[in-house]
């Protein structure tokens, strides 16, 4: 076997099967592969960083195995091309490992396959010895509060798929004309819809944002965003580097109520390394402005980001002919308990605050470590369950059954050559433009490009 | 298998598409590297090409200037392989195809705690100065320990020859053995 690229950088060069535990018997695998020569066909479904990392796990770990993995966009790469903000393209390089994974001969990407419509779960687990779902949060919640349909009101999820160019989402082109805007929650999602509000626009016109966010956000009047949580500072969600960000922001500065941050060192003493220095870094940035020339800077700044605690958010208020967003009323909240699992409720006092825009979000959490860790895990223990027979030991057709059922269907799927040529296409569109891609956003284009 | 050269193309290539790498050698004249972050990002193409240079130099190096290092990997397996002055850790990782899993992920520009190494004290103590951005990244590793550095931001001195890093354990314990046990 000598495939492109299979094996190089970070990959072991000689597949062998070993496992991460010292708990995995070798010697497993060794009689295994003697007396049944099983290829065990696995399929993974949704092609974001938990698929990849599963599937590079099984790869390396068994020498035979074969990974199809499912993917419902006609694209690869799930959250790492949809959620990882345009202005973070260091968090995309975990593409490269991805990419080498799929040109393994083992692995295959089916991309523009829906399972659940195009195939069955059931279906899949007739053909495969396994399947792993890490299609992701698929959740459609509401805010569940009066006025949330009034226009201004905004999916933090949808705003987010629409500047990072996924389909559902390309028709949102959200409007901007306001200068006030307002985001509930307090974790990075908040902070990355927050950044792209406020970042330079030529900074972003350097990222593969769309061109569509790019025109929008040129047009926009937002010069203020609140951050609001429902908890105190020492319960933000965020993480320092993009707390850090926010405050090295260009002409932005922050807006932090001094008053919430008084007396939070002598809370944090004995809180973990990561919690003490984020809070630090809060009551520094809040107590103790910076100094001299950045700070005349920062004074002139004509955008500005703060940070609400304590409040809940109660009623969107429409403006007075009710076309869309005034402001919000917010709850009053206090904290009972300490440390993360304090909880907050209502004091019965309530606040308007008024804006013209509202995100509200449930978001997936976790940084690359925290999904690389999972992928491995489980691919760790499907292998486990195959060596234990747990799984089903006989042969199993694997995709060779699954590819008559969607032809039958009408369902093209898209190879990883299909997307390597959408990708150039990309670049190149994107080279034409100083960006280091253009992503296509309609389905139905990048289908035509490749001859679906 | 492996073939080398694919090395070579995707490492110049991810230095082309922005990777803000710590190179030790090229930031040497430019004082201490600080917030490199930010000092590496409108300098991708001189670093692609300083990075294919230095991979494709001839060996006029002495073999006074390699260091060997030993890699503890999170199974116990030792590995033992040689690096050159100023190359990162990260450098000799992927340079020599170590096995280690995930390693890198996004390829030294401090958006991740993939490369998460821990350091002998004697080692540890005469690092260069950690970062704020360096840490913030630290405080997101599994297993961290006062000797923790990122694989990325450490250049190899002649004084580290023979020293020996740890990978750390990375997957959750706790969880591993619940999810075994039920199979057992």
């Amino acid at each position: 076997m000598a495939p492109r690229g299979w094996g190089c950088w970070r990959w072991a060069a000689q597949p062998r099967a070993r496992l991460l535990s010292p708990a995995a018997a070798p010697l497993g695998f060794r009689q295994l592969l003697s007396t049944v020569e099983l290829v065990p066909h696995i399929c993974v479904v949704g092609s974001g960083p938990a698929g990849f990392y599963t599937a590079q796990h099984l790869l390396k770990h068994h020498p035979q195995a074969r990974v199809d993995i499912y993917e419902k966009q006609v694209v690869p790469f799930g959250l790492v091309r949809f959620g990882v903000a345009p202005d973070h393209p260091e968090v995309k390089n975990v593409i490269n490992t991805f990419t080498q994974t799929a040109h393994s001969t083992r692995c295959a990407f089916r991309g523009n396959v829906t399972v659940g419509r195009d195939v069955s779960v059931s279906e899949l687990r007739d053909a495969y010895h396994a399947v792993v779902l890490s299609y992701g949060a698929e959740d459609h919640r509401t805010l569940g509060i009066p006025g949330e349909e009034l226009p201004g009101v905004l999916s933090a999820r949808a705003f987010v798929g629409w500047y990072n160019g996924l389909p559902e989402n390309h028709k949102l082109t959200p409007n901007l004309n306001c200068d006030t805007a307002l985001i509930l929650g307090q974790g990075n999602v908040a902070l990355d819809v927050a950044r792209i509000l406020l970042t330079p626009i030529e900074l972003l016109e350097k990222t593969d944002i769309t061109a569509d966010a790019l025109r929008v956000l040129r047009q926009s009047q937002v010069k203020r965003v609140w951050i609001v949580g429902r908890r105190g500072p020492l319960q933000v969600a965020f993480t320092i580097k993009e707390l850090r960000e926010m405050i090295h922001l260009p002409r932005s500065q922050a807006l932090l109520d001094p008053a919430d941050f008084e007396g939070l060192e002598d809370l944090i003493k004995e809180a973990p390394r990561p919690r003490k220095r984020l809070t630090e870094l809060l009551v520094q940035t809040a107590l103790k402005p910076p100094k001299g020339e950045k700070a005349d800077g920062k004074a002139e700044a004509p955008r500005a980001w703060g940070l609400r605690f304590l409040r809940s958010p109660l009623k969107v208020l429409p403006s007075p002919d009710g076309g869309r967003v005034a402001g919000i009323r917010l709850a009053v909240m206090k904290l009972e308990g300490s440390g993360e699992n304090a909880q907050a409720v209502p004091t019965g006092a309530v606040e308007d605050v008024p804006c013209g825009l509202v995100w509200w979000f449930k978001s997936p959490s976790g940084v690359i470590a925290t999904t690389m860790n999972d992928g491995f895990l489980t691919g760790q223990v499907l292998l486990q369950d195959l060596e234990e027979g747990v799984l089903p030991i006989g042969p199993k057709p694997g995709y060779s059954s699954i590819e008559p059922l969607l032809k039958n269907r009408g369902v093209q799927p898209v190879s990883f050559e299909d997307w390597e040529k959408l990708d150039a296409e990309e670049v190149a569109q994107g080279q034409a433009a100083g960006k280091p891609r253009e992503k296509l956003v309609d389905p139905q284009q990048m289908l035509q490009l490749i001859g679906h | 298998m492996a073939a080398p050269g694919s090395v070579k193309l995707l490492l110049a290539a991810s230095a082309a598409f922005g990777a803000a790498s710590r190179r030790c050698l090229l930031l040497v004249g430019a004082g201490k590297p600080g917030r490199h972050g930010e000092l590496d990002r409108g300098n991708a193409a001189s670093r692609g090409a300083s990075r294919g240079f230095s991979l494709s130099a001839p060996s006029r190096r002495s073999s006074e200037d390699k260091v060997t290092i030993h890699f503890v990997n999170r199974d116990g397996e030792k590995l033992t392989t040689q690096g050159k002055v100023g190359d990162t850790l990260l450098d000799i990782v992927v340079n020599n195809n170590l096995d280690i899993d995930g390693f890198g992920a996004c390829e030294g520009t401090l958006a991740c705690s993939t490369c998460h190494l821990v350091f002998e004290e004697h080692i540890f103590g005469k690092l260069e100065a950690i970062t704020d951005e360096e840490n913030d990244m630290l405080d997101l590793a599994y297993g961290l320990t006062d000797t923790s550095r990122l694989g990325c931001q450490i250049c190899l001195t002649k004084s580290m020859n023979n020293m020996t890093v740890r990978v750390p354990e990375a997957v959750a314990d706790a969880r591993q053995s619940i999810d075994l046990g039920k199979n057992s």
